[in-house]
């Protein structure tokens, strides 16, 4: 991060979690106090089965150049299988990103336990340097990567 | 509140680990006030610990935590931590239980869990909850996710130091500190309560040394020399507190106090009532302050520069000194008091030096010890004559020796009547002034001066015989004819000092001692004289610095106390003191760490002047130092957690209590320990790093445990490549000769889970039998096998070796007794066997319960949950061996036994929590209110609440916005409330911690504040926000101002959702008429309810009727015919023979079903299901089963032998062959019963005919648990055991005339098996009938592809179906013996009464609403519900039930029409918070 052309950008991820496994993970790192990027803003739901695939494309659309979705370890959906269909949908987003000319790397699934804050904060840590290195989202307002409100240096 | 026959609807549940907890919780929701007891400070018990569990790979914290907080927040169930039962008085439906609470030295009512004070705590302690792999703080919480979120203090008692000390100067304390290198605090602490940290630092007496417990190893800690280090670097750079600040910081109360004596006693008098508000004038008769650390410690020891500072610290909180002063008399005193003086200390010494009441004493060159001090002091005097002799063997005449030393003289020679070792001065000083050059002649008395030219000239001594002080008066032996003669040209005679008390005493008013000193009142130091107090040496005689300092400090707090008209605050509970001897440190395993040598100025600069001969400790060395510290009482007492806690919940005098508890019942579920490894020395445990116990490599596995969920070897910290798993350590031997049960399932678990986290990794399980009998185990372990690679090699290695270089380990083996192998490993983890802890030993004597000779709680006949006293029940690993889902069936079958025995007073002792009526405002605008939540300094130490809290309270809809230190406190709860009336809010957002733990209690909070429970909204500022980002600074507080912005829009739109009630049908549907159906029915009947029991046979009994025994001895005859007349008797079971259940519609609470009968049918409306259809022996097709008579299954065979005496005597040899038709790749299922029976049958022949031959062929003998006893008992009686591979299964032919052959190798010994037996006996397989598959479609609920049902949850819920209401008991959930099925029903009956007696049920909150006019009926959420909710109903479009919705959303977010909603996750409630995060108020970007 030493690198100031890198630092000038910090990019805006929307985390969708479900609240038994990825939501538990993240307030676990915190317990554990594991420092990580404070780019990510969580929306908490039941289950990631929740997620449609409208929220994932207002978020990007809203002004987020990166979205997570959380769930828990597949065969682990506290509702049996809630986060597989939350793995076919993100797909499915992923697919209209790249036709409207979006990266799909900007829109990613992860599975993760309750017992995982480790991997909570490498995901995020993870998904902010991979969207660092895909600049601002071309969605946001504005449009052309240029961000409407800036990205000043932190 | 009690019943009629004074029963009470209580039940006591000890021990708070998964199945306490599952009683506790069944008992609670049908109506029971429970008091869980657990003895650990939060509950969770084993399973918390666990990575992943069996055979799931479940994470074992995703399941626990939302069950945990279940308990945690549930209104009828109280926790009781750190608490043991000890006593259980009276009977069955009437208990006294005494419950002895060990201090917390929390306040669990302030606690908020926020975790400032271990931040603070400097003590490291070994974490028990990862296996002592790493470190926690004294002050802890068991693990992150810990219920009851509070801390507490681990403290054992005392330490010796704090104990030792006059003044509890607190040393550990500032040890710890130190050694943590916060120097700042650790001069704080060691200056608190002594006012004097440069002085005592360097001439302390030390009685903290003296009781070290390290002087048991290698030498007390050398605590003054740390206070000395502490007091120089803050003279040099701590921080300094101007006169004017100190001076500010006093509340003056205008009343004034008199102390005579500047000495340490006067000074910390002076100081204590200055701080408390007094104007306080100190007199002294001599023109410097200090007393004798002035005037009688040489400056060699103590510089005046030091005394100096110490004093003048004390004298800028604005107290005026009068030098020269004497008061010395009554009429001194009373001349005060006229000065308006309301109190006076005397502090006055004891400067009268004793005398030897020899002639000759009083010539002109001689003098007294303190005498001749002062005046060196004083410059009085500047030099000594020649050959100085000093008498006395005290710190003063070591002290006047070596200050004769220094004035020049020629010798000095001292001389004491004690030995060397037995003088009272300290060995360090006298070490010194030998190597001064001090001779000492000790063991001597001087008998008389001798005397030339009206000088002092020289000393006759004698002998010593023997020497001691009774009752202060000396009682000296010498020997006649000793006499020796030294020469001499001064004498000073140090032999002690007495006070100057006899003028005061004048008049009588105060009165004396016989030694001469004040006589006081111990607790105050009170005088005889009212309002006139004394301490120091003119209370102790000559004393100490440290013993004067505590006198002033108890007199200050009495003449405050006096004045002010309050009674004597109480001194705190005397507490054990914590002493360790040379034994206890070497269980400890300390390792040596020598005391640091204090480093001194060299011999030729000391003699040359008065320079300070000891140097003070250098940093490292001092921190070294501190680092020897034991924390003997774990908490140091250094007391930090008290200054950081902002909810002002520590209880530092917090002290055990006992309380008595009346219960109606009481439920043992203390869980196990674990073997310890250590005992088995041949495998190197806690020798060798890198060989753990299996917990502790759960621990290592789990991603929260030391290592973060990175398996890495203990000794290097390298991933291993070599993993071996050996099992029963401590289980299947001769010291526990039980199975553990779980062992083989776990190491196969932890195998797997290493594979995954390390692919290239070997893992091999050396192990004797692979016990995977339980549900879907079998499957486990072929997948372990043939998926992951796991290696099984049958043998029990016998020694472990080290590497030494490597630390790898190494260990030789054979599988067939012939070829030997070696191989080394990186790791080896051993399967400790489970035992009963030694808490549940005491609570076994506590409750008077029968224990089995390995000492777990003996359970009765057929009835696993019952003990042996009435009113007692049993639950989890106490009662035998078992994992989870046992453990959790059998907490609730003891909830049942509890609920049986209470049924009448269901519901008396229960609280239920009542709300005022809800407001209307749906249609109002949003009125949000923000409450920011500071939690201590973990969210206001990093961000700016008070900013957070103003920005919001300009969002849109925001009406009030305010910041609290603890929001969740009982004050913050209250502002909450008040501020939702005052402002007419109608939506609630609380920034702080997680949802997750503390929703629920502000839930509470509003609608106790008439606002429905929905209207809130939590933003997580703390744990995933500051506490993740704590060095972020302005990007934390954008984040967290964000995050309560999003909270904000979503609340905006947040909507009341109502909850409807209904009351539920209060009685029962029971499917099977077996043992478990039975059970099951007379269970809930017994409870109250009226039952309905299905069976489609014409008699009820099932297995019970094909079984004939058992191993255990109790014979299900018995059974059938006990249950069979109570199902008889008992008026509200109907029973319907040759029916069938056709139909059930409806949901939990309110179901309807259609029962067929040879009489027609019926419709029952029940509240709950119980399906209990069981299973039945396999008809075996091969071995020539139905071919040759002489082949019998178990069930056969067993009943000719229980039938036809004959039969038995006719068999000469029999041989059984076990896994006929199961642990095949078309039926994986263990039958977990056949060898048992096996052996049971086994034994059974052997009692008729000892001389039957028998052999047992088997694959892996599975008598888990006790039934491993009986394995053991066979192999004496001679049963022979031959161990085949599926692969290579025994081959049975005829050979004509009826005769059968059977051919088999043994594994184990490469031995050929041939035998013509006159008994081929077959362990066939389970079945379940062909009918369940109809059945679950009944009842809309799955059967698994081994044809069992299948439960909503492996782990925690084993007697649910996912569809709520439904639940199963017995062999249709799988293979199992009689009393596990009855327990399994009981289990039953008290999750179905936890419906049938709820008062009223509730439909709503989180469920999914189908809008019926956009609907399509494309049945998109028909399929895609996992729960097969949703249904097309009659008007053609989408319904879900309520009430059987389980909230996830699937079909909200897969509905193509959008016709489907899930409540209070509506798209727009969560587009709600992006939009918020993006649109409004012309977001900045979050860099």
């Amino acid at each position: 991060m030493s690198d100031p052309a890198r630092t000038a950008f910090e990019p805006r991820l929307v985390a969708f979690c479900c609240h038994y496994c990825a939501f538990a993970a993240a307030d676990l790192a915190g317990s554990l106090r594991i420092q990580y990027p404070p780019n990510v803003r969580i929306v908490r739901l039941p289950c990631t089965g929740r997620v449609d695939v409208i929220h994932l494309l207002k978020a990007l659309e809203g002004g987020a150049d990166g979205v997570l979705v959380a769930g828990c370890l597949e065969g682990d959906c506290h509702y049996l299988k809630g986060n597989l269909r939350a793995k076919k949908r993100v797909a499915y987003a992923r697919k209209l990103l790249a036709e409207v000319g979006v990266e799909p790397e900007r829109l990613e699934m992860f599975n993760l336990s309750s017992a995982m804050g480790g991997r909570f904060a490498e995901i995020v840590t993870e998904m902010t340097d991979r969207v660092r290195r895909l600049g601002p989202s071309p969605l946001r307002r504005g449009g052309d990567g240029a961000p409407a409100t800036g990205s000043a240096p932190p | 509140m009690s019943g009629s026959d004074g029963k009470v609807g209580a039940v006591l549940v000890a021990g708070g680990g998964i199945a306490g907890m599952q009683a506790a919780l069944d008992l609670a929701n049908a109506g029971y006030r429970v008091h869980l007891v657990e003895s650990r400070t939060a509950i969770g018990g084993r399973m918390a610990q666990l990575d992943k569990t069996f055979p799931t790979n479940d994470c074992a914290m995703c399941t626990i935590s939302p069950r945990l907080v279940e308990v945690g927040t549930h209104p009828n169930i109280e926790i009781l931590t750190n608490a043991e039962l000890v006593a259980l008085e009276g009977e069955a439906g009437r208990f006294r239980a005494r419950v002895s609470l060990r201090p917390k030295f929390v306040d669990p009512d302030r606690c908020t869990g926020c975790g400032l004070c271990a931040e603070r705590c400097p003590v490291p302690v070994k974490d028990d909850y990862n296996q002592r792999l790493s470190e926690r703080r004294a002050i802890y919480k068991l693990y992150p996710q810990a219920v009851p979120n509070k801390f507490s203090i681990d403290r054992l008692g005392i330490p010796p130091c704090y104990d030792a000390c006059p003044v509890h100067g607190n040393p550990s304390g500032y040890a710890a500190l130190l050694a943590a290198g916060r120097y700042q605090e650790a001069y704080d602490a060691a200056s608190e309560r002594n006012p004097f940290p440069s002085i005592c630092g360097r001439v302390c007496v030390r009685h903290c040394e003296r009781r070290c417990n390290r002087a048991n190893l290698d030498g007390p800690v050398a605590l003054a020399s740390l206070k000395r280090f502490l007091a120089d670097w803050n003279a040099e750079h701590g921080r300094k507190t101007s006169p004017e600040e100190k001076r500010a910081s006093i509340r003056e109360n205008g009343r004034k106090i008199a102390v005579v004596g500047a000495g340490p006693a006067g000074l910390t008098a002076a100081l204590e009532l200055r701080r408390a508000g007094y104007s306080v004038v100190v007199f002294d008769r001599q023109a410097l302050p200090g007393g004798m650390m002035r005037l009688a410690i040489p400056a060699y020891r103590l510089p005046d520069g030091i005394v100096q500072a110490d004093i003048q610290n004390i004298l800028d909180y604005g107290i005026e000194l009068r030098l020269g002063r004497a008061v010395a008399g009554p009429g001194d005193l009373e001349a005060l008091f006229r000065e308006g003086f309301e109190a006076v200390f005397l502090g006055v010494g004891a400067w009268t030096c004793s005398r030897l009441r020899l002639p000759g004493e009083d010539l002109p060159n001689v003098s007294g010890g303190v005498d001749f001090l002062r005046d060196v002091r004083l410059g009085k005097k500047t030099s000594v004559r020649g050959r100085v002799v000093v008498i006395g063997g005290g710190n003063v005449a070591v002290d006047c020796a070596r200050t004769a030393r220094r004035l020049g003289a020629k010798s000095v020679e001292m001389f004491c009547l004690e030995t060397r070792a037995t003088m009272p001065a300290h060995p360090w000083e006298v070490e010194a002034a030998l190597e001064e050059g001090v001779v000492l002649h000790d063991g001597l008395a001087p008998k008389r001066l001798l005397e030339r030219d009206g000088l002092f000239a020289g000393l006759e001594t004698l002998d010593v015989e023997s020497v001691s002080f009774r009752e202060g008066k000396l009682d000296l032996k010498t020997r006649p004819g000793t006499e020796k003669t030294f020469a001499g040209d001064e004498l000073i005679v140090a032999i002690g000092q007495r006070p100057e008390t006899a003028p005061f005493a004048e008049g009588g008013r105060i009165r004396l001692t016989p030694r001469g000193t004040f006589e006081v009142d111990p607790s105050t130091l009170m005088t005889s004289w009212p309002g006139v107090f004394a301490g120091g040496d003119a209370v102790r005689g000559a004393a100490s610095i440290v013993e004067a300092v505590a006198d002033g400090r108890r007199a200050a707090r009495a003449i405050d106390a006096r004045l002010r008209g309050v009674p004597l605050p109480p001194e705190p509970t005397p507490s054990t003191v914590v002493t360790l001897s040379a034994d206890d440190l070497r269980a400890r395993k300390e390792k040596l760490r020598p005391r640091q040598a204090v480093p001194t100025i060299p011999l030729d600069r000391r003699l040359a002047g008065f320079d300070e001969v000891e140097l003070g400790l250098p940093e490292e060395q001092a921190r070294q130092e501190a680092q020897r510290c034991l924390y003997c009482a774990v908490c140091s007492f250094c007391r930090q957690c008290e200054k950081a806690c902002e909810a002002k919940a520590i209880r530092f005098d917090d002290a055990p209590s006992l309380r008595t508890i009346e219960v109606g019942a009481v439920i043992l579920a203390p869980g196990f320990d674990l073997y310890d490894a250590a005992k088995k020395g041949e495998y190197g445990y806690r020798r060798f790093p890198n060989v753990v116990t299996g917990l502790d490599y759960e621990r290592i596995l789990s991603a929260s445990g030391p290592t973060g969920g990175h398996v890495r070897r203990p000794s290097d910290g390298r991933e291993p490549k070599r993993i071996a798993f050996l099992q029963c350590v401590g289980s299947r031997d001769a010291e526990n000769p039980w199975c553990s049960s779980v062992c083989c399932m776990a190491a196969t678990k932890q195998a797997i889970l290493t594979r995954e986290h390390l692919p290239g990794a070997s893992c091999t399980v050396f192990v004797m039998d692979v016990r995977a009998f339980g549900k879907g185990f079998e499957e486990y372990v072929e997948r372990a096998q043939t998926k992951y690679g796991v290696r099984y090699v049958h043998t029990r290695p016998s020694q472990i070796r080290q590497d030494p270089r490597t630390r790898d380990l190494l260990f030789s083996y054979t599988e067939d007794g012939k070829v030997w192998k070696e191989e080394a490993f990186d790791l080896v983890v051993l399967s400790a066997g489970l035992r009963p802890s030694p808490e549940a030993d005491r609570l076994a004597r506590a409750c008077g319960i029968e224990r089995t000779p390995g000492g777990f709680a003996r359970s009765l006949p057929f009835r696993k949950a019952a003990s042996s006293r009435e009113g007692v029940f049993l639950a989890g690993a106490f009662e035998e061996p078992k994992d989870i889902p046992e453990s959790v069936t059998q907490g609730s079958a003891a909830a049942a036994l509890a609920m049986e025995l209470l049924a009448d007073v269901r519901g008396t002792r229960v609280k239920e929590r009542t709300y005022p009526p809800e407001k209307e405002v749906g249609a109002e605008a949003a009125r949000v209110g923000v409450f920011v939540c500071h939690c201590g300094s973990n969210i206001g130490g990093v961000i700016d609440c008070e900013k957070v809290a103003r920005e919001a309270a300009r969002l849109p809809g925001v009406v009030f916005a305010t910041h609290l230190l603890y929001t969740c406190s009982p004050d913050g709860l209250k502002t909450i409330r008040e501020k939702i009336e005052e402002h007419r809010l109608n939506r609630v957002v609380v920034a702080s911690c997680t949802p997750r733990t503390h929703e629920a209690l502000f839930q509470t909070t509003i609608r106790e504040a008439g606002l429905n429970a929905y209207l809130f909204e939590m933003a997580n500022i703390r744990d995933q926000c500051t506490w993740v980002h704590a060095r972020m600074g302005e990007r934390t507080e954008r984040k967290a101002a964000e995050l309560v912005r999003m909270a904000v829009g979503r609340a905006r739109t947040l909507e009341p959702l109502p909850t409807q009630t209904y009351v539920p049908k209060r009685q029962a549907l029971v499917v099977g008429g077996g043992p478990a159906g039975m059970t099951a029915a007379l269970s809930i009947a017994r409870q109250g309810f009226p039952v309905h029991l299905v069976e489609k046979s014409d008699r009820l009994g099932g297995n019970l009727r094909r079984i004939r025994t058992t191993l255990e001895r109790p014979r299900p005859g018995d059974l059938l015919a006990s249950l069979e007349r109570a199902v008889r008797e008992d008026s509200r079971i109907a029973v319907h023979l040759n029916a069938t259940v056709q139909e059930v519609k409806g949901f939990v609470g309110n179901f309807s079903s259609r029962i067929r009968t040879d009489s027609g049918t019926l419709e029952v409306e029940h509240g709950a299901a119980i399906l209990a259809t069981g299973a039945t022996e396999l008809k075996p097709a091969e071995y020539l089963y139905g071919q040759s008579p002489r082949v019998l299954t178990q069930q056969e065979f067993e009943a000719k032998l229980e039938d036809d005496p004959a039969f038995a005597a006719g068999l000469r040899e029999v041989v059984m062959i076990q896994c006929v038709g199961s642990r095949e790749p078309d039926r994986t299922v263990c039958c977990r019963v056949g060898c048992t029976e096996a052996l049971k049958n086994a034994l059974a022949l052997k009692r008729r005919n000892p001389d039957a031959r028998i052999a047992i062929l088997y694959r892996d003998l599975r008598a888990y648990g006790f039934k491993e006893e009986a394995y053991t008992e066979a192999r004496r009686q001679g049963v022979l055991f031959f161990r085949f591979a599926r692969e290579a299964k025994p081959s049975v032919r005829a050979v004509g005339d009826g005769r059968i052959e059977v051919r088999a190798r043994d594994l184990h010994s490469g031995l050929e098996l041939a035998a013509e037996p006159d008994a081929l006996v077959l362990s066939a397989g389970m079945v379940t009938s062909p009918d369940l598959r109809e059945l679950g479609t009944t009842f809309k609920i799955p059967v698994a592809l081994d044809g069992f049902f299948l439960e909503a949850h492996m782990k925690l819920r084993p007697v649910d179906f996912a569809s709520e209401g439904f639940f199963l008991c017995g062999a249709c959930h799988g293979p199992k013996f009689i009393d596990e099925s009855i327990a399994q029903a009981q289990a039953a009956a008290a999750r179905a009464v936890s419906i049938l007696s709820r008062p009223l049920l509730e439909v709503g909150g989180v469920v999914s609403r189908v809008d019926p006019d956009r609907c399509a009926a494309c049945l998109t959420c028909v399929r895609t519900c996992p729960y097969g909710v949703p249904r097309i109903n009659a008007d053609g479009v989408a319904e879900i039930e309520a009430a059987m919705c389980h909230g996830c959303g699937v079909c909200a977010a897969e509905c193509p029409a959008k016709a489907i909603d899930l409540m209070h996750y509506k798209d727009r409630q969560i587009v709600a918070k992006t939009d918020a995060l993006f649109a409004e108020g012309g977001v900045a970007a979050p860099a």
